[in-house]
């Protein structure tokens, strides 16, 4: 219990927050760099995973990749492209869009697979166009899946931007490996505790929007 | 392709390392699952409970639990029973979900025949609700393997030896092969073990193979 | 206001062509009563899905205006196909289909189905959307004003027997039997003048179904709509047809007929068995009985009495 009370001395520190190499920066690059990755890698999925729900294209192509990607281990993408591209930001935000994709591409694709036939048959009976079917039926039906896509995402990519610290970027993996490097376990023992609590935080925050974007009248969804 | 040539053993020994942290992590994973799924599948109040904490385990990230383990553990930082508990965790996160829903999906006119034909609780869980369960826990269990083999070489950081200490050896020294090695490997194991896993599950299972030939 | 030029002037070309679209409906529909031509054309239609099923053979089929045509048969003699081809949900592999005089196949497929109702079995409805918004559909489709569009959907709501109180419910909220009655309002919302019915009340209860049945056939002796309906219950397609067109299985037509005809004359066993004449079930005979003149059928069960009560209303036929 005595490291709890070292790590909670660190987390508390003024100092720990605003010295030279300022918790909160760090904090702040590491929520950054999680964006950054959602957006790009939702920008490419989530039409995708669209186009390919709509068309039923490319169907077994997605559920092959999203299974297999979850082999890839990302601590050896990540070496691998800074050994090649050199240190800092580019390997890691490559590696992290390229873990981020599949949960986002199942997410988008299942909401749509998920739509019962017959409601896309009714829809386009009565008229709509199929640019029309998707905006106005099939996407405000997903989007209780999506939004789990973008959780289960989201929830990989928090988790794994420490290893962006191994490769000479910032975030919350930097205080980490500077406690190893150094011995210092309250170091390290606080900067973890803090990114469980940031990911639990996360985790909360997007059940909560996944349960408000889901439409009202379809429970089953 | 020379340095992969040149340390054949190194790999082997690293893979060796890797499957003794994944492999008990993934068997326990379902050992505890079965009983913490048939609780969660039974009474609902404990249902919500465990739905909701494995759910939050799951956002856990890796790397931080590895590093808060030991102190709940009372074990060094470098100790391998981290990295199993740890990813007995994740595992579990995921297969108490799995098995509760897989026990909740036979349908109730097979456990109401059952009951009728005499059989108790214990056995009718035993030849009947956990054999119907087995195609929806196996789908859960491969996931749960190729995810936790991939897992593992997070530990590597912390110099754990698996193939992920190819990762960060491979790094410091500026040895591509070294790293691109570990990779292969890792899918390679992942790939294997569920594949394993898959056919394990339709061994137990010869009634479904009946029905689709 | 710079913005609103372009938007104005394509809102005014889009009126102007449908004053235009309404004119030539308009004399199409003048045109078409005085010629009393067909409406609804099936010229040598074939539909052969790639595997080789033949799910509709050499359909030749003249739908008039205003009447209520039965397509019936047994699952898999292609009346859902034939159904479909005139909104172009399908398309003929051979033949042609026109709709007022104009191959359908020269239409934009968007527009056609805005203009040709369509209910179908399990009514179809956005889970997502409540009642008045469901019915509003076609009407914001076809690009009318909101509160026009709700106008008529409050309309629709009123004619098809909905209370108004269930027009904020969602879908899953009603009874099968209520989607089905929100389904035909949809489909009515934009008055076309074409409804196709794929089996509607196929998925609700009995009671329901007769009662759903009689409100279709008072709607109609209002709306005389021309209504092709689809269904594989001969009572239903008895109680509805003015016009009863039987399919066999590989999509050919077997029998068409007004009800009248069809059961006093049925082409062969086919139909015969059908209607259920084989086993006796309609081969009737009245009988006098202390309580007055009852119809039985030839095993002696009671169907009915005669004369008794007020003439029951024929759907369909003009009064």
């Amino acid at each position: 219990m005595n490291y709890f009370s070292e790590a909670w001395t660190w987390l508390t520190d003024p100092l720990t927050w605003t010295g030279a190499d300022a918790l909160a920066a760090r904090l702040t690059e590491h929520l950054l760099y999680t964006l950054l990755v959602i957006v790009v890698s939702a920008l490419i999925a989530i039409p995708l995973g669209w186009w390919v729900g709509h068309t039923g294209r490319g169907r077994n192509a997605v559920v092959v990749l999203s299974g297999a990607a979850r082999a890839i281990p990302s601590l050896g993408l990540v070496t691998l492209l800074a050994l090649w591209m050199g240190l800092g930001l580019p390997a890691p935000i490559i590696t992290l869009v390229v873990l981020a994709i599949p949960p986002l591409l199942a997410g988008a694709y299942s909401g749509i697979d998920a739509v019962p036939r017959e409601v896309t048959d009714a829809a386009r009976a009565q008229g709509m166009s199929e640019w029309q079917i998707l905006m106005k039926v099939e996407v405000p039906l997903s989007l209780g899946l999506l939004m789990g896509g973008v959780r289960s995402a989201a929830l990989q990519v928090v988790s794994t931007v420490m290893l962006a610290a191994y490769v000479g970027a910032g975030g919350l993996g930097r205080p980490l490996f500077l406690g190893l490097k150094t011995q210092d376990y309250a170091m390290m023992l606080g900067a973890s505790i803090l990114t469980v609590g940031l990911a639990l935080v996360l985790d909360v925050v997007l059940s909560g929007i996944q349960r408000i974007v889901r439409p009202r009248g379809t429970a089953a969804l | 392709m020379t340095w992969i040539l040149n340390n054949l053993p190194l790999l082997w020994q690293r893979l060796l390392e890797h499957l003794t942290l994944a492999a008990p992590a993934i068997v326990l994973s379902l050992l505890l699952a079965i009983p913490l799924g048939w609780i969660a599948y039974r009474y609902r109040l404990s249902r919500w409970l465990l739905v909701t904490l494995t759910g939050l385990l799951y956002a856990i990230p890796s790397l931080p639990l590895f590093v808060v383990l030991p102190l709940i553990l009372g074990t060094g930082i470098r100790d391998s029973i981290n990295v199993v508990a740890a990813l007995t965790l994740y595992g579990l996160a995921l297969m108490v979900r799995s098995v509760s829903d897989a026990l909740a999906a036979v349908p109730a006119v097979v456990v109401d025949a059952a009951q009728a034909q005499g059989f108790g609780a214990w056995r009718r869980f035993w030849q009947v609700e956990l054999p119907l369960a087995i195609p929806a826990l196996t789908a859960g269990l491969r996931v749960v393997t190729v995810s936790t083999v991939s897992l593992v070489t997070v530990s590597g950081v912390l110099g754990l030896p698996s193939l992920g200490l190819l990762f960060t050896d491979g790094f410091q020294r500026g040895i591509p092969e070294e790293i691109l090695a570990g990779m292969v490997l890792t899918v390679v194991l992942a790939l294997v073990l569920d594949a394993l896993v898959a056919l394990l599950g339709r061994a137990l299972t010869p009634w479904r193979r009946a029905v689709k030939a | 206001m710079r913005g609103a030029g372009p938007c104005r002037e394509a809102f005014s070309r889009r009126a102007a062509l449908g004053h235009v679209t309404r004119l030539v409906n308009l004399w199409v529909g003048v045109t078409g009563a005085l010629y009393g031509g067909p409406v609804i054309d099936f010229q040598h239609v074939s539909k052969e899905y790639p595997d080789g099923t033949k799910a509709v053979n050499n359909v030749e089929l003249h739908l008039e205006k205003g009447a209520c045509t039965v397509l019936v048969g047994s699952s898999g003699c292609g009346k859902t196909t034939l159904l479909r081809m005139i909104n172009r949900m399908v398309d003929p592999t051979k033949g042609q289909v026109l709709v007022n005089g104009q191959d359908v196949a020269t239409a934009d497929p968007v527009k056609l189905r805005r203009d040709v109702g369509y209910v179908m079995q399990g009514s179809g409805l956005l889970p997502h959307r409540t009642v008045l918004q469901n019915i509003q559909t076609v009407p914001l489709l076809r690009g009318e004003p909101k509160d026009e569009a709700l106008r008529r959907a409050k309309l629709q709501m009123k004619n098809v027997g909905l209370d108004a109180s269930m027009g904020h419910r969602y879908p899953a909220q009603l009874s099968g039997g209520q989607q089905q009655r929100v389904g035909v309002a949809r489909a009515l919302a934009a008055d076309p003048d074409i409804l196709l019915m794929d089996e509607p009340f196929g998925a609700v209860d009995p009671l329901v179904r007769a009662e759903l049945q009689a409100e279709l056939a008072r709607l109609q002796a209002e709306l005389k709509k021309t209504i092709v309906f689809v269904t594989h219950d001969m009572d239903e397609a008895l109680a509805l047809g003015d016009r009863i067109v039987v399919l066999r299985a590989g999509g050919e037509i077997v029998q068409d007929a007004t009800p009248a005809e069809l059961v006093a004359n049925p082409a062969n066993d086919f139909v015969r068995t059908f209607l259920g004449m084989a086993d006796g079930r309609r081969t009737l005979e009245v009988r006098s009985t202390p309580e007055g003149q009852v119809v039985t059928d030839r095993f002696g069960r009671p169907l009915g009495v005669v004369g008794q009560q007020e003439k029951p209303m024929e759907p369909g036929l003009p009064a």
